[in-house]
Formats: structure tokens, sequence, C-alpha cells
């Protein structure tokens, strides 16, 4: 990978840059099942697509934001902070 | 051999150099190539092939082809057609056995035929099963390029830059030159590379030129990274212009890669470059203008051509090669012609990688008979002979029929036309698989001189036409790149606390820990250990992760965080704090104590501040509490005062009350020592009375010299450890690892799941429904042998466990550890450990061996 990551304060930059967990998680709630746990924290969608993932600018200004990123061509649709 | 000077050579006849060719002395004018130079001393051989050992010799002379590959100065595999002249310099000749002239290996080309089809390797050479390393000894001795000397090993620097640019233009011919002048018109910001040298000294108005430097690859984002040597820059820019260019083609026919046998780069670089003849006669065959124009300066060189062969204009039947170490004649239409010089080309093949590589598809073009880009991504242009652009020519026959010699279609690999039929007759039917078969493009030129003569072949022989077989993938890097380049330069990056040339003064032998320098010891660890026993120690614990939270949601926050609780601790209070991952990992532990009701100071392990502040933003980012997250590590010096003595220390560097009743045991106060105003924490890690003292950290030395002149002694890393385990004080990431979770690890009292949701809580409970696989015991040794860490548990056997940590304890006279062990495992039971390949008996032991009931820290 070597596109360009737009982060929200600093501008385009090279992903090599950031960090990232990865596509958006809906945490359990409550006392989940063992499926719901283990699907938490095991299974991914692995979309073919645009998904919507968690970034940290780690060389940068130490920021987590949102992305929305076209997992096939690295396309950046858009960066917001959370909240 | 010179001819006499001629405008616009590149050679300086006033400067002469001289470096050593296999022990001979060789001289050149400043200018020349190191392989112009051995041209002009007669030398026609230039290296023997990769797997029949044949005689070689300049081809393209333009650093494509594997013709011209040496050792020079200890760096094997360069080109010497396009390496300069340096003084001195050391050329070796390689993969010879004996000289270049005499190849013992040779015999291979003439037996080994038969013998050595393609991928014989994998098929005769395969029994008995043993026996391959044999072989493959063998095989890698007589087959392949340079060897690395090691002690050769040059200590070049290699550094990587990163660039921008406005307009990035690749290729310096004409169209790529007229580009650059184009950009920079319209504003700055415009970089020209190119791979050869061509350019240099040459200016051109507002373009900055990079010469000898080759883009290697075409990434997403439009990175180009480009090797100019010693440095890669890597370039972003907003526009590429890709002016490649094209590269001449050879052509197939018997004995097609005897010396003597040039492509027209060749022959116009050896005369109009460096003012050599090429040859006394020489024959032409071309299929195209530009390579039919070599004539006149073969002419103006006084070589005299005895046969022009315009291709455009007729077709041959037949065309072969002979000659032993050179050419002797070529047999066009059966017809024989003394020659030591033939000048062929089959045409120009557009140089499309780079495009190829960034996702433009490329597609066969019947009318020229090459591929052509026909479709490029957003931000990239193309111009020039690289988009097909002017090439007029005519498509030479696949190959020519003639002889018995072997018509090579890829001399890197030394893959012959046979090996062509074989690979089909083997149903290697797509260009991909036979591809990777007979290893045809997959040699140094990368394909640059066989990939479009392979698939002319190959549809010749199949019956399926060339845009039906297409292409193979085009992939980084466009050309040759040294390892070091891409490995860049050797850092190794250090912390070093604000008490590290302390450390050095008292002679603390410095160890790695993590990406910190921490002392082992100060020279005696077991001395050390006695200190802090006995009266008072001092160690640096600057390393440690320090994170101020603080806001009207910390609390909260952090009881969300952690297993246990922190809502109800008291200002002025410590708690001990594990991380859980949702997944029940244990991530990090350290202590939390609360300076007021909003503001809480939370240490992490020494290698897990980062990864905690991480943690912790991300999980607020996902939470929104009003709270605020300050990484304060390297802000602050860190020190741990312990032993019974330590009180008496600190009382008499302070006013403050240090008693047991004014400072107990996990109280946190601000106080000032010896005037520097600290966070003390009561807590003890190594199990005796002790204060964590955090501070400023420029106040670092002052404050250790105090304490050190009021009697504590300084204790390293080690001896820290021989206490901690006396505690069976765990280690995360010693004694813990990705499996390891909070009801394994012996620490089920932290978590309090009365409490509301916390990170992990899903993990942990059920580890406490399904019960856990292993616990994490501490154990003695009876007969005092001292396992490695890492040490193997035994039961009945078989594997069982392993040992995380293990060190004799002076004071308890006893070897202590802890151990991975099946939950089954009580207190006093027995197990095995593997000892220097022994089992030996091992104790559980699940109490701290010392101080179990924890008086002395409360003392």
């Amino acid at each position: 990978m070597s596109f360009l990551l737009p982060c929200p304060h600093c501008g385009p930059r090279d992903v090599n840059e950031f960090a990232t967990t990865g596509e958006v998680l809906v945490r359990p709630k409550g006392k989940p099942s063992i499926t719901e746990l283990t699907d938490y924290i095991y299974f991914r969608r692995n979309v073919a697509g645009v998904q919507r993932e968690w970034w940290y600018h780690r060389q940068g200004c130490g920021t987590w934001f949102l992305a929305e990123r076209d997992t096939r061509t690295n396309e950046v649709l858009k960066v917001e902070l959370p909240g | 051999m010179r001819l006499p000077p001629q405008p616009g050579e590149a050679i300086d006849r006033a400067e002469e150099v001289v470096f050593v060719f296999n022990e001979t002395r060789v001289s050149a004018f400043r200018g020349d190539t190191i392989g112009s130079a051995l041209y002009a001393a007669g030398r026609r051989v230039f290296s023997r092939s990769f797997k029949y050992h044949r005689p070689r010799g300049l081809l393209c002379c333009t650093g494509h082809c594997p013709n011209c590959l040496m050792t020079v100065d200890g760096v094997p595999n360069v080109r010497v057609c396009t390496e300069p002249v340096r003084q001195g310099a050391i050329v070796k000749s390689q993969n010879v056995l004996g000289s270049l002239e005499f190849d013992a290996l040779a015999i291979t080309d003439r037996i080994g035929g038969p013998f050595t089809p393609v991928g014989f390797y994998y098929r005769t050479m395969i029994r008995p099963r043993r026996a391959w390393p044999l072989y493959e000894k063998f095989l890698r001795n007589v087959a392949g390029l340079g060897r690395i000397d090691p002690e050769a090993a040059t200590h070049r620097r290699y550094d990587v830059e990163h660039r921008r640019a406005r307009v990035l233009v690749i290729g310096g011919g004409r169209s790529g030159r007229e580009a650059a002048l184009t950009a920079a018109a319209g504003g700055p910001g415009v970089v020209l590379v190119d791979e050869t040298s061509r350019l240099a000294g040459e200016k051109l108005e507002g373009v900055e030129v990079l010469t000898s430097a080759r883009a290697i690859g075409l990434y997403e984002g439009g990175l180009v990274p480009v090797d100019a040597g010693g440095v890669l820059y890597r370039f972003r820019a907003e526009r590429i212009v890709i002016a490649t260019g094209s590269v001449e083609q050879p052509l197939l026919f018997p004995g097609n890669d005897l010396p003597g046998i040039v492509l027209p780069s060749a022959a116009r670089r050896l005369i109009r470059d460096w003012s050599i003849r090429p040859g006394r006669r020489a024959v032409v065959i071309a299929t195209d203008g530009r390579g039919l124009d070599v004539v006149a300066d073969l002419e103006s060189a006084g070589t005299e051509v005895v046969r022009v062969v315009d291709l455009r204009e007729r077709d041959l039947s037949s065309l072969e090669a002979e000659g032993r170490k050179g050419l002797r004649r070529v047999r066009v239409d059966g017809e024989a012609v003394d020659c030591d010089l033939a000048v062929v080309s089959g045409g120009r093949q557009p140089a499309y990688s780079l495009l190829a590589q960034i996702g433009a598809r490329v597609e066969y073009d019947a009318g020229r008979g090459v591929f052509v880009p026909t479709s490029l991504p957003a931000g990239v242009e193309a111009i020039g002979s690289v988009t097909g652009a002017g090439l007029a020519q005519r498509v030479p026959k696949p190959a020519y029929a003639g002889g018995k010699g072997k018509c090579f279609v890829c001399v890197c690999e030394d893959v012959t036309g046979k090996d062509f039929d074989r690979a089909i007759r083997e149903g290697f039917d797509s260009i991909e698989l036979a591809k990777r078969y007979t290893t045809v493009t997959m040699g140094p030129c990368q394909g640059k001189l066989c990939h479009l003569p392979s698939i002319r072949l190959y549809a010749q022989k199949t019956g399926v036409d060339e845009a039906a077989i297409g292409t193979t993938t085009a992939r980084p890097p466009w050309g040759p790149v040294e390892m070091g380049l891409l490995a860049g330069r050797h850092l190794e990056p250090v912390k070093r606390t604000s008490l590290h040339f302390r450390h050095e003064e008292a002679g603390g032998q410095m160890m790695w820990a993590g990406a910190w320098k921490r002392p082992h010891s100060y020279g005696d660890a077991a001395a050390e250990v006695r200190a802090v026993h006995e009266s008072v120690g001092v160690i640096d614990v600057s390393t440690l992760g320090k994170l101020i939270v603080e806001g009207p949601d910390a609390a909260t926050f952090l009881e969300r965080l952690y297993p246990n609780r922190f809502a109800d601790l008291r200002v002025g209070r410590i708690r001990y704090g594990v991380l859980t991952t949702d997944g029940g990992r244990i991530m990090d532990d350290g202590t939390i104590a609360r300076l007021s009701d909003e503001r809480f100071y939370v240490t992490t392990t020494s290698s897990g501040s980062e990864a905690v502040n991480e943690w912790f933003e991300w999980w607020n980012a996902i939470w929104r509490y009003d709270v605020e997250i300050v990484n304060v590590t390297g802000a602050l010096a860190a020190v741990n005062v312990a032993g019974p003595q330590a009180r008496d220390v600190l009382a008499r560097l302070t006013d403050a009350d240090v008693s047991n009743a004014g400072l107990s045991y996990l109280d946190a106060r601000e106080l000032a020592v010896a005037g520097v105003p600290c966070l003390a924490l009561r807590i003890g890690f190594v199990g005796e009375l002790g204060y964590e003292l955090h501070f400023a950290s420029p106040a670092a030395e002052h404050l250790w010299d105090r304490l050190v002149a009021g009697g504590a002694r300084p204790f390293g890393l080690e001896p820290q450890r021989v206490l901690r385990l006396e505690k069976q004080h765990v280690i995360v990431g010693q004694d813990t690892d990705s499996e390891s979770n909070l009801i394994s690890a012996g620490m089920p009292w932290i978590v309090k799941l009365e409490k509301d949701d916390f990170v992990g809580r899903g993990a942990v409970e059920l580890a406490r429904e399904r019960g856990i696989r292993e616990q994490l015991v501490g154990f003695t040794m009876p007969d005092n042998a001292l396992p490695a860490e890492g040490a193997q548990v035994v039961v009945a056997g078989r594997p069982a466990g392993r040992v995380t940590s293990a060190r004799l304890s002076e004071r308890l006279g006893r070897v202590v550890g802890l151990a991975w062990v099946s939950p089954e495992h009580g207190e006093g039971d027995e197990f095995q450990v593997r000892v220097d390949g022994i089992e030996r008996t091992a104790k559980v032991a699940l109490a701290p061996f010392y101080d179990p009931s924890g008086e002395k820290l409360r003392s």
C-alpha cells in the first residue's frame, strides 16, 4: 500500500504514517453469547468495496479518525473525526 | 583501436583513467565505461552464460542485457557497459571456471544439451532424495551470477529521501525533454529522471534533471521510487509523464548469442560515444529505419558493411550465425557471408512496464507487431515511443531456421527455442505458465529483450495469435536494485533516560530493553539485591509509561477500561490495574494514582506506553467521554527507592511527613525531595518498603545524586528481576503471552464482575465459566537446578507447559520461578522441567516466596 490518506488535521499523508484497527465494529452490548463474542473478536466482513475504518495518525498528530475507503482501489472517499 | 577524435564523442582524451581487469591494467579515457574501455582494448568475450557457459559479448550497451555482468570493487553483477570507469577500480569476470576465454564449465554447452532441458533440476537430479543438497550445491556453483564476498563488503551508505514534484517526467529522450520544458514553462517543481548519463551536464531551463537515476516502479498514490545510486528517492508527483521510450529487440536465429552479434544501440554507442570501430566486416539486418541507420555509422567508423538486409523489403527463409568465441560468418538464406560483426534488430518494443504496473491496459498492436498501452489511469501520461508512436516497422519472423546451433530466446536464463517446444509439448498452454516453467523473462533483464520475442515465438509454435496470448504481468522493479538501497541506511534508534550517563559513570552494564538502554546491573547483581533487602537501593524507572488522564469523566473512563474499580478510589490513593483486550489477552499493567477527583496518574510498562496511549485514545474516540489523555513519559523521570532504610533516606531529603502514617502503602503524595517537586507513589514492585518518585526529567541527575549520597545503592534490571520474582510479581510480556488471560495468569481477584461493562468483560466471564487450559504458578527447584527461560515443563514424558522466569534467590537459598502448567496443579504438586536435557523436579508454590503477607511493603 502506498496511497495517500487525508488526515482530518494534517491533510494527505503517506499511508505508512498511520495505524489502523480495520473496519468499524459494533461491540456487543450486555452479556454476549460465545457466538456473538467470537464474531466480534475474530470475524470481519472483509468487503470488496467501500468500508468504514478506524485510522490513527501514529507518526503525526495522534488522532483517531474514521475513513471510508474503497478496499479495491484504496480510494478514500471521506474522512471524519468521530462524534 | 580508437578512431580519430570526432565531434560529440563522450570521452575526454586528455584524461587517462586506469583500472585493473582480472590482474591486467586497462587504460581508458574519462567518459569511458568499463565496458567500452575493455572493448577498445580488444576484449570481445565479456561473460559466460548462466547455464551453458557460452561466451557472451556486448549486446545492447544500454545496461539492459546480462552479457557484461562483472564484479566491480567487490560488488557483483555490475553491468560494465554503463558503469563509468573509475581510477584504480578492480574489475573481475564472474561465473567462470578458468578464464572467460577458456571456461571449463563450457562443457555443459557441448554435452549438456540433451541432459539439461528446461526444468531439468526438478526432474533429473531428484534421486536419491537425500543427495539433493549435494546436487543443489553443485548447481549453485556452476550456474548463476556473481558471488557476494562478505570480506569485500564495502561500507556503502544508502539513504532514502522523500521528495515531491509537481510534474515528474520519467525518461530523458527527446519526448521527455520536451515534456519537461513545456511543464517548466507552467511553473516550478518539474523533475526529469533519466536512467542513462546522457544528460549529465546538460541544462534544461526550469527543470531539475536527475541522471543515472532509474524509476524502478510506479505505485498507487503516484509514488515513484527512483534509484539514484546511493540514494532512493521516494517521489510523489501530481502529474507523472512516462517517456520511457522503446527497447530494441533481438532477432531469433541459431547462434544468435555469439559475441559480435549486437543490437544497433551497441554499435551506435561504440562509434558515437566512445569512438571505437566495432568490427572490420559487418552485416546489418533490421526491421526498421532506425536499425538500418546504423549502416552510415559503421561506414563512418571504417567498418566495411558487407551485407544489408532490410527486412521491410524482403523476409529471410533462413538465418544462422557461426563461430566459436566470436562471430565468423552468417548464413543469409544459406549464403555464407564472412564477418566479425552483425547488427540485428527485430524492431522496438515500447517500454510500457511502469504504465502497466499502475494499471494501464496493454494490448497487441498487430500493425506494428508490438504491445502498446491503450488506456492510462488518471494522473499518468505517456508520450513518445512508449505509446507506440513513430514505430514504423515490419514484424520479423518469430524465429529464423537454419543449422543445428542453439537459438536463444532469453540470453539471461539460457532459454532456447527447443525449451519452448518442450514446454508447449508438456502442456504449458498459457504464456504465464510457460514463463514460470522456462523462466523466460525472469533473468536479470526482466524481459526487456525477451518478452516480445518469446510471445512471438509462442504464437508461432501454438498457432494462437499474439493478441490472444497477451502479456505477462508487469511488476517492479524495472531494473536491478541493490538490496542495500531497499534496506536504507542502517539506523537503530535508541532511547536513553535522563540518568543514562549516571549509569555509565557508575559502571552500569547497559543492555537493550525494548527501544531503551538500561543498566543490567552495576557489576555485582547479587550485592545489589542484598542492598535492597538489607539497607536501601535505587533504580531508574524513567522508562515506565506515564499518562495523565484528566476530566469530569476520568473515573468513568478508567472504570470502563480496567477490569477493577476506579470510581471508588480515594484521592491520594493508588491501585494496581491490568488492561485486557476484548479478546481477553492481558495487554499491559501498571499503577493508577488518583491525584484529584478528575485527575489520574497512570503508569504503564516500559514497552507499553505508546500502545496504551493509543488504546486509551481509541476507546475515547469511540466513547466520547469528557477526558484528556496526555502522555508525559518523556517529560518525567522516575526512580524507585526501595529497602528497609528507604524511609530514612527520603526523610533526610524532604520536609514532608513520610512516616508510615503520613505516607502509607499505596498512598500518592506530591512532595519536594531535595528541592525537586515529586509525585511520590508508595508501591513496591521489588517487595520491600519502596517509594517511586516521579519528577521533571531535567532534575533527574540532581535528585539521583542526592539519593545515592544519602546511602541508596543503584541497582539494575537483573537484581530487580530477582527481587520481583521472589514476590511472584508478573512481568506482562515476559510471564504472559497472547494466550494469557486474567484468570489463567492467577489474577481473578482483580476482576470486579459486579460493576458495569468493561473492555474484556465478555472474554473474562467466558474464561471463568469454561475454565482455563493452563495456569501461571510459582515453583521452586528442590535440587536447585536453574532452568532456562522458556524451558519445557514435562508431565508423564509429554510437554505440558513452559518456564517463563527462573532465578537463584540468594536470600531464600533456592531457585524460584514462574511457569505455565496444567490447571490441576495445586500447592506442593510436582512437575518436571527439562534443564540441560535432563528432567528435574519442580514444586508448585502458589504464595509469594518472600514476605507472603506483604508486611514489609506495609511497614
